[in-house]
C-alpha cells in the first residue's frame, strides 16, 4: 500500500464530526503550531518540506508565503482555492466532503504562519453540499476552541469563512477569485501588482489550493524533514490524483510521487488497467489545460525511460514530449475514443469560461471552438488544421491571464500528436459523423 | 529619471512612467497603437492587446529580454530598458493576429457607421490588418439598443476595451454593472442605461474608439469628413464648456471633447476637460459658442488629409541615437 498522509483515515465512519477527526489525530497540527512554534518557524518548515501548490502551476508554496507583504497596521488574508472547476478534476471536492476538518485545520495553521485574522474558503458555486459541510465543521471548530478569539490560549485569533462563487471558471484564477470575493465580476487583474502585495480589498493576500493548505498539516505534524523523504527529490510527498476516462477503477487517489504512470494506470492498487480490454489511445496527464499524450509518450518518455507520477517527469520533454502534472486530473482514453472530438469539446469550454477581458482569448476561443465544431460535424478541410496551430499560437502569451494558455495548449497538443485524426476527419466526414466513439449507445454523434 | 530606448531612440522619463507613455513623448511611429488604455480613466488598459511591444532588454541591472510581449500601456520602464516596437517582427505578426481577433466577429459596416473616419479599428487595420479573412464561420450578433434617447449601442462593434465601463465608473454617480455575459457574448449593458441619467454620460461616445457607442443627435446626418471641426467654448455651470464643435456651413451638427493625437480629451488647467450632456446634446445653435477657429484634427487619416498638425500633449524633445 502507498503512504497515505491525506486520505488515511477516509473510510472511517463520521471523519467528517469533530470528534471522530480528533480521536484520530486532528487538530494536532494546530496544537503544535500554535504552542511551538513561532509563524516563522511554520514558514520555514512549508518552505523545506518542498511543498509545490496543488491548484496546477506547482509553484513552490513555501516561497509564495515568503513573498507576503508585511506593512503595519494592514490586515492579511488568507483564500482558499476551492473553485475547482478544470475539466477531469474532482480531487478537492472528495477531500472537502469527506475530510472537512481536515481543510479547516490546515487552514488555520496556515492562516497562523501569515498572519491572517480572517480567511475564506472561496467554493464553487456548484458545490452547495459542500459549503453545508464545510459550514458545519466550522462551526464545530468554532464551538471546540480552535477557531475564533484566542485559539488554544495562543493569543491567535482567526475567523473562517466560506464564499460561493457564481459558477465560473475563470474564478479559479487567484485574481478573479479574489475580484468575486469582493462583489464584483470575477475578471482577472492584470499583474504586477501580485495578490501577495495587493490581493484581497487592496492588502496583501495569499491564495493557496485546498489540497496544498490540507497537506500543511501532515508537514507540520511530520516535520519538513520527514516529509521530504516521500516522493521524489523535485515533488515532495503525496498528490491527490483524480483519474476519469475509460478505466478500470477511476477515482481519486492519494499517490506518492514518484511512482511509475504504467502502475498507476494498470496496477492493482489503482485503476486496475482500461476497461472492456481495450487498448490506451492518449492521456492528459493533469486536467483539461495541460498537453495531451499519445500513446507512446503515456508510461515512457521519449528517451524510453519510465515516465514517472511528479512534476518534472511528467513535463520531461517540454511540449514537444512531454505535458504537465497540474491539478492532478488524470484522463485516459481508449483506442475508440476520439481526440478530435474531445478537444472540440474542450475548445467549447474555454470559449463558454473565457471572461471576454482581453482580445486574443475572447475572440481566439470562440474562433477554435467553431472551427473544430465545423470539423467533427464533417465540414472541415485541410487548411482549417494549420489554421487552428496558428489562431492557438497567436493567444498563446498574449492574454492577461493563463486561460488563453490553457485554451491553446490542448489545441495546439491535440495537433501535434493527432493530426493524422484531424486528417482523417476531413477526408471522411460521413464515416466520422457515424462512428460511435465508444459512447453509450443511441448517443447521437452531431453535436 | 530612468533612461529606455524604443525602436533606437533613447529619451529620458520620471520613474513609473508605462513604455506607452515614454513612445508617446517620442512621438511618431514609434508610439504602439492603444485601443483601451485611456490615461485620464483610472484602470483603463490591458484589455485590447494592441499596444503589445517587445522588450529586448528588461533593464541595465536584469538586461534579460522578457520572454513574453509586454502590455506597453501597463508595462512601467525601467533604468536601461530597450524596447522594440516598429522594429520588432515578433511585434508585427502579433499585433497583427490582435487585429484579426477584433476583426471576426466585427461587423464591417463602416460604410453605414458614425464612426467611419474618426475610427481606431479602421486605423489599425489599416496598419496591421490583412488584405482579406481566415474567418469563415458565422459571426456573432447583438441587436442595437438605444441607451437613454441621447446615445446608440452597437454592441456588434464593441471591441470591449472597457473604456465606457470606466466613464461610468469614475465620471457618474452610480454604477451598477458594466459587462454583462463572459467571453465572446460578454456586452455592454443596462448599467449605462442607467448612467444616462448623469450629465456626463456622454463622454461615453468620446471614449468609445470604435462605432458601438454614437450620438444619436448626430446619427446619419453627415460623414465626419465632410465637416468643420472648430474650437469654441463657452460659459457652462456642469462643464469647462471647452469643446469641438463640427460644422457644415452655418450649422453645428455634433459636439464633442476636443481629442488629442490619440483620441484622448484634452487636459484643460490640469483635469481632463470632459464637457457635459447640456453642451453636447442640447447646445447646437453656433450663437451659444463662442468659436475660436479651425481645430487642428487629430492623425485619422481622413479628416485631417494632412492640413493639419497634429497635437501631442507630451511630446518632448529628445536626442536621437541609432542603436
Ligand atoms: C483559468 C484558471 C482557473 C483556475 N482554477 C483553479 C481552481 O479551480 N482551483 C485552484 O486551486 N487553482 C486554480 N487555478 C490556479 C490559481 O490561479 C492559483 O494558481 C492557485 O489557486 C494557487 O494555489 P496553489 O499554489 O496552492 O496551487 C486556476 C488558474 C487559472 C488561470
Ligand atoms: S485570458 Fe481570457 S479569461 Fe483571462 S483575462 Fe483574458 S479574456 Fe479573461
Ligand atoms: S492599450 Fe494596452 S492593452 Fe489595450
Amino acid at each position: 500500500m502507498g503512504r497515505k498522509l491525506l486520505l488515511e483515515h477516509i473510510d472511517v465512519p463520521g471523519i467528517e464530526t469533530f470528534d471522530v477527526w480528533r480521536k484520530h489525530g486532528g487538530y494536532l497540527s494546530v496544537e503544535k503550531a500554535l504552542k511551538n512554534m513561532s509563524p516563522d518557524d511554520v514558514v520555514n518548515e512549508v518552505k523545506n518540506s518542498g511543498l509545490r501548490g496543488r491548484g496546477g502551476a506547482g509553484f513552490p508554496t513555501g516561497m509564495k508565503w515568503s513573498f507576503l507583504a508585511k506593512p503595519e497596521g494592514v490586515p492579511r488574508y488568507l483564500l482558499c482555492n476551492a473553485d475547482e472547476s478544470e475539466p477531469g478534476t474532482f480531487k478537492d471536492r472528495y477531500l472537502m466532503e469527506k475530510l472537512p476538518h481536515l481543510l479547516i485545520e490546515g487552514m488555520i495553521v496556515s492562516s497562523y504562519a501569515l498572519g491572517a485574522n480572517l480567511s475564506y474558503i472561496y467554493i464553487r458555486g456548484e458545490y452547495m453540499w459542500i459549503l453545508e459541510i464545510l459550514e458545519k465543521a466550522i462551526a464545530e471548530a468554532y464551538a471546540k476552541g480552535f477557531l475564533g478569539k484566542n485559539i488554544l490560549g495562543s493569543g491567535f485569533d482567526l475567523d473562517l469563512r466560506v464564499a460561493p462563487g457564481g459558477g465560473a471558471y475563470i474564478c479559479g484564477e487567484e485574481t478573479a477569485l479574489i475580484e468575486s470575493l469582493e462583489g464584483k465580476r470575477g475578471n482577472p487583474r492584470m499583474k504586477p501588482p501580485f495578490p501577495a502585495v495587493k490581493g484581497l480589498w487592496g492588502c496583501p493576500t495569499v491564495v493557496n489550493n485546498v489540497e496544498s493548505l490540507a497537506t500543511v498539516v501532515p508537514i507540520i505534524n511530520m516535520g519538513a524533514d520527514e516529509y521530504v523523504k516521500i516522493g521524489t527529490e523535485k515533488s515532495a510527498g503525496t498528490k491527490l490524483i483524480s483519474a476519469c476516462g475509460n478505466l478500470v477503477r477511476p477515482g481519486v487517489y492519494e499517490i506518492e510521487m514518484g511512482i511509475s504512470v504504467e502502475e498507476f494506470i494498470y496496477g492493482d492498487e489503482w485503476c486496475r488497467g482500461i476497461a472492456n480490454n481495450k487498448q490506451i489511445k492518449a492521456l492528459i496527464p493533469g486536467g483539461s489545460s495541460v498537453p495531451i499524450l499519445p500513446a507512446h509518450l503515456i508510461t515512457k518518455l521519449a528517451t524510453g525511460e519510465d515516465r514517472l507520477m511528479s512534476y518534472e517527469s511528467l513535463s520531461e520533454g517540454g511540449f514537444a514530449t512531454g505535458s504537465m502534472l497540474g491539478s492532478g486530473g488524470f484522463i485516459v482514453f481508449d483506442e475508440d475514443q476520439s481526440v478530435v472530438r474531445n478537444t472540440w469539446n474542450f475548445a467549447r469550454f474555454y470559449a463558454h469560461e473565457s471572461c471576454g477581458q482581453c482580445s486574443p482569448c475572447r475572440e481566439g476561443t470562440g474562433w477554435m471552438q467553431r472551427v473544430l465544431h465545423r470539423i467533427v460535424n464533417g465540414q472541415g478541410n485541410m487548411r482549417d488544421i494549420d489554421l487552428l496551430a496558428d489562431i492557438n499560437k497567436k493567444i498563446e502569451g498574449n492574454t492577461i491571464c493563463p486561460l488563453g494558455d490553457a485554451a491553446a495548449w490542448p489545441v495546439a497538443a491535440a495537433i501535434r500528436h493527432f493530426r493524422e485524426e484531424f486528417e482523417w476527419y476531413v477526408n471522411h466526414p460521413e464515416e466520422a459523423l457515424k462512428r460511435n466513439y465508444g459512447m453509450l449507445k443511441n448517443t447521437p454523434t452531431t453535436v | 529619471m530612468v533612461k529606455v530606448t524604443i525602436d533606437g531612440i533613447e529619451i529620458e522619463v520620471e520613474e513609473g512612467t508605462t513604455i506607452l507613455n515614454a513612445a508617446r513623448m517620442i512621438g511618431g511611429n514609434v508610439v504602439p497603437p492603444a485601443m483601451c488604455y485611456y490615461s485620464s480613466l483610472e484602470g483603463s488598459g490591458g484589455n485590447c492587446r494592441t499596444c503589445l511591444v517587445e522588450i529586448a532588454e528588461g533593464s541595465t541591472r536584469d538586461p534579460r529580454p522578457m520572454p513574453k510581449l509586454m502590455v506597453s500601456c501597463s508595462t512601467q520602464v525601467q533604468d536601461g530598458m530597450v524596447v522594440k516596437n516598429k522594429t520588432s517582427q515578433r511585434v508585427h505578426e502579433n499585433r497583427g493576429a490582435v487585429t484579426e481577433f477584433l476583426l471576426i466577429n466585427h461587423p464591417l459596416d463602416c460604410p453605414v457607421c458614425d464612426q467611419a473616419g474618426e475610427c481606431h479599428l479602421q486605423d489599425l487595420s489599416f496598419d496591421h490588418g490583412g488584405a482579406g479573412s481566415r474567418f469563415e464561420e458565422e459571426k456573432r450578433t447583438f441587436e442595437p439598443i438605444d441607451i437613454g434617447n441621447k446615445i446608440k449601442l452597437h454592441m456588434n462593434r464593441c471591441i470591449l476595451c472597457y473604456r465606457c465601463v470606466k466613464v461610468a465608473e469614475q465620471l457618474t454617480e452610480k454604477r451598477v454593472h458594466g459587462v454583462l455575459h463572459r467571453g465572446e457574448h460578454a456586452e455592454i449593458s443596462t448599467y449605462i442605461q442607467k448612467a444616462v441619467e448623469s450629465d456626463f454620460s456622454g463622454n461615453m461616445i468620446d471614449v468609445c474608439p470604435v462605432g458601438a457607442l454614437t450620438d444619436r443627435t448626430f446619427r446619419f446626418k453627415s460623414r465626419v469628413w465632410f465637416l468643420k471641426p472648430m474650437n469654441a467654448t463657452r460659459e457652462c455651470k456642469k462643464c469647462p464648456g471647452h469643446a469641438t464643435v463640427w460644422m457644415f456651413g452655418e450649422e453645428i451638427y455634433r459636439v464633442t471633447g476636443r481629442k488629442d493625437a490619440y483620441g484622448e480629451i484634452e487636459r484643460l488647467d490640469g483635469k481632463t476637460a470632459w464637457i457635459c450632456d447640456d453642451c453636447r446634446f442640447e447646445t447646437k445653435d453656433p450663437k451659444q459658442w463662442n468659436i475660436e477657429g479651425p481645430r487642428k484634427i487629430n492623425r485619422h487619416s481622413v479628416i485631417s488629409q494632412n492640413h493639419y498638425e497634429i497635437p501631442n500633449p507630451l511630446k518632448t524633445n529628445v536626442k536621437k541615437s541609432l542603436k
